[in-house]
């Protein structure tokens, strides 16, 4: 799971039949300072999200499994729109005691 | 199954129905120091987790939906476990 922002629509008219009506977006997968990370990708869409919209999203065998038929052959699925990110970078709680000893 | 430390988290409201009783968090991973190891991801949270905790991460859809408790919802990467100690012997 990660997060991406939807940069562009994909159409296809001839497709496998469990993807028929299913959005295909393409998206920037994103880090948690939102900036780019890796390549574009297209990816399904069971929000409604649009071009623009700051999403998270799922890869592998799981991504299928948001769809309407979960035996579709997807690698890709935007699972849900994101409106904040909270990043409270505190490093680690008492990181000397949990790492500290060898023993 | 890696460990990380979790950096934050994330709210969405239109979302797929599987997620609207898990929290989505930003973790980090790091390695048997605690230092940062490699780009940073969403999880499930099945424990409470809060920021600067380290915590036990699987990245993997089988066992997130065995934690998560569900066999048909789309998670892949959950956090099981908050990690009081980690000893390593050669260091």
């Amino acid at each position: 799971m990660q997060l991406a922002r939807v940069i562009g629509t994909v159409v296809c008219t001839v497709k496998d039949p469990s993807l028929v009506g299913v959005k295909i977006l393409m998206i920037q997968p994103l880090g948690d300072d939102l900036k780019p990370v890796g390549d574009p990708i297209a990816a399904c869409d069971v929000v409604q999200a649009g071009p623009g919209s700051l999403v998270h999203w799922t890869s592998a065998r799981e991504s299928s499994m948001a769809l309407p038929i979960p035996f579709a052959p997807v690698d890709a699925a935007i699972t849900g729109i994101v409106d904040d990110v909270d990043v409270e970078d505190v490093g680690i709680l008492e990181k000397e005691k949990i790492f500290g000893g060898g023993t | 199954m890696i460990l990380c430390r979790v950096k934050g988290n994330v709210v969405a409201t239109n979302k797929h129905p599987c997620f609207a009783s898990h929290k989505i968090m930003i973790v980090q991973p790091v390695d048997e120091n605690g230092d940062d190891l490699g780009a940073s991801f969403l999880a499930c949270d099945s424990v409470q987790a809060g920021p600067g905790d380290t915590v036990l991460v699987a990245r993997e859809g089988n066992a997130a939906r065995q934690v998560l408790g569900t066999w048909d919802d789309p998670f892949h990467a959950v956090i099981m476990g908050i990690v009081d100690r980690v000893s390593v012997e050669s260091r």
